[in-house]
């Protein structure tokens, strides 16, 4: 396991040098994107407003606060912002690659074989950020600089984020095929054989 | 006293409770967390526990959600039949809501269904949730609140068996669900199921099942016997923090049953992510109140 630390624009060199297991802290841009904004660009065909070449999508809905008073530009600060479950954006996360350029995806949990050729092909990766740990994620923001699509609402809209040595990173998917999740998976179900095969005969309640 | 008085009391109590309960974890799942941090001490998952922990006291410091995801606002309600205020209830509930989401500040979560909008104060079309029951004789208002998120609620289903598939169909069945969408509902979950004679009444009681304390046990010896036996299954398979593998899977197993119909085995499951914000208070007429979920704080 390594630990490297990228900054935007993240180049196809930086991707090469990591693999599964290994962890990233992140500095530069970062724009969140899920179910919609994923919809809205793959299956309703839209340019995205933003230029995510280079950059990360982060599968995150924030709790964002406006700070800005009346007649000023809208300014937002982060409250709150952690990952959400990746695996809701398997059906086009390998298109949305293809079409932004994004390097790096972050999220929780794992994400499928479709995304898995999506990071081979575009030389991306897919990696995690911890759960539920949202206010450590806010607390390595350092800037808002804008949002787009709030039409979509808060938690789909498009939040552009400066962020500083943001992670832990952990690379579940990276460009050479490699899965971790899914890795894990494997030996998951075959423990849950074990422990099913170990449950018979003592859950019999029936008479 | 006005008849606006007790609304806005009650109100603006909730509120509070709502915003505290946003950002702290009640005192059993700390404590069952820390307890399964001190076992996990390879690969991923002391690393995950660390951060898990940097962003309680963050979260606790900052005075913010501790997680993003407020979840839908659901509360269930259990109301002494002499508790004086029926009729105001509900709306303060939802003036309650209202407010949290402004203070705290919620995520505003309510989506209304085919208008696929977004209300922005999470109050919709039965949103926020109230669950009902009546307590008799008790003058008291029993209140909980409960932040599921949408990870943690990804792998909430229910079915009907066959009774002859028996109560192992049903551990099969919550322990498929465990190793697919469980690994992504951050992990180690609370996991609650629910047995009846139809799929509505399991649900329900799979929810009620993650009201219950971490480390309860269900009354009937049978019962707790089988919330032991799925329990160390589970962990057996070692799901560890965020899915990345460990020496445990879940902070436990809550099962709570209504009697079924002879042909019918009904089966609900719920689970909760690791930063099960489930607040429990009791209110007395005169809005005194005993926090327990949370004990010693003032709200």
């Amino acid at each position: 396991m390594s630990t490297f630390e990228f900054k935007t624009p993240v180049t196809d060199e930086d991707i090469r040098k990591v693999h599964i297991g290994d962890v990233i802290y992140l500095t530069g841009d970062i724009v969140t994107g899920r179910d919609d904004v994923h919809h809205r660009v793959v299956i309703g065909g839209k340019e995205p407003p933003v230029d995510l070449k280079g950059k990360a999508v982060f599968h995150a809905g924030p709790i964002m606060k406006k700070i800005s008073g009346d007649g000023e530009p809208d300014k937002y600060k982060v409250i709150s912002v952690g990952p959400t479950t990746s695996m809701r954006m398997e059906k086009a996360q390998a298109e949305f690659l293809e079409k932004t350029g994004v390097k790096i995806i972050i999220g929780k949990g794992g994400m499928g074989p479709k995304t898995t050729k999506g990071c081979v092909d575009n030389c991306a990766v897919h990696t995690i950020f911890p759960g539920g740990c949202a206010v450590v994620a806010a607390e390595e923001v350092i800037d808002c600089e804008g949002v787009e699509w709030l039409d979509l609402g808060m938690p789909e809209a498009m939040w552009k984020l400066k962020c500083d040595r943001f992670g832990p990173l952990i690379v579940s998917i990276d460009s050479y095929g490699n899965n971790l999740i899914e890795n894990n998976k494997v030996d998951f179900n075959i423990k849950r054989e074990k422990a099913l095969e170990d449950l018979k005969g003592k859950l019999s309640y029936l008479e | 006293m006005s008849q606006d008085m007790p609304r806005e009391k009650l109100a603006s109590l909730v509120a509070s409770f709502m915003s505290y309960s946003a950002g702290h974890l009640p005192d059993d799942v700390k404590l069952r967390l820390t307890q399964m941090s001190e076992v996990e001490n390879e690969g991923f998952a002391p690393e995950i526990y660390k951060v898990m922990k940097k962003n309680m006291e963050l979260a606790d410091s900052l005075k913010r959600p501790s997680c993003q995801d407020t979840g839908i606002p659901q509360f269930f309600a259990r109301v002494g039949s002499k508790w004086p205020y029926m009729d105001i209830v509900e709306d303060a509930l939802i003036d309650a809501v209202k407010e949290a989401t402004a203070k705290a500040p919620l995520r505003p979560n309510a989506v209304e269904v085919f208008d696929e909008k977004n209300t922005g104060n999470n109050v919709g079309t039965h949103s926020p949730w109230i669950d009902w029951e009546i307590v008799k004789d008790s003058d008291q208002l029993e209140l909980y609140f409960y932040m599921a998120g949408g990870g943690c609620s990804l792998p909430g289903f229910s079915k009907v068996l066959m009774p002859l598939e028996g109560y192992e169909g049903i551990a099969k069945a919550v322990f498929e669900q465990m190793t697919t969408y469980g690994v992504n509902a951050c992990p180690p979950c609370l996991v609650g199921i629910g047995i009846a004679g139809s799929s509505e009444v399991a649900a329900k009681l799979s929810k009620k099942a993650l009201l219950r304390q971490v480390g309860s046990h269900n009354p009937n010896p049978k019962a707790a016997e089988m919330e032991k036996l799925l329990e160390d299954g589970l962990n057996s398979i070692g799901l560890g923090p965020g899915g990345f593998g460990g020496k445990l899977s879940v902070m436990g197993v809550n099962i709570e049953q209504a009697s079924r119909h002879p042909a019918t085995l009904a089966m609900g499951m719920s689970t909760a992510c690791w930063a099960h914000r489930r607040a429990g208070i009791r209110i007395n007429p005169d809005f005194t109140y005993d926090f327990f979920t949370h004990k010693g704080v003032v709200l």
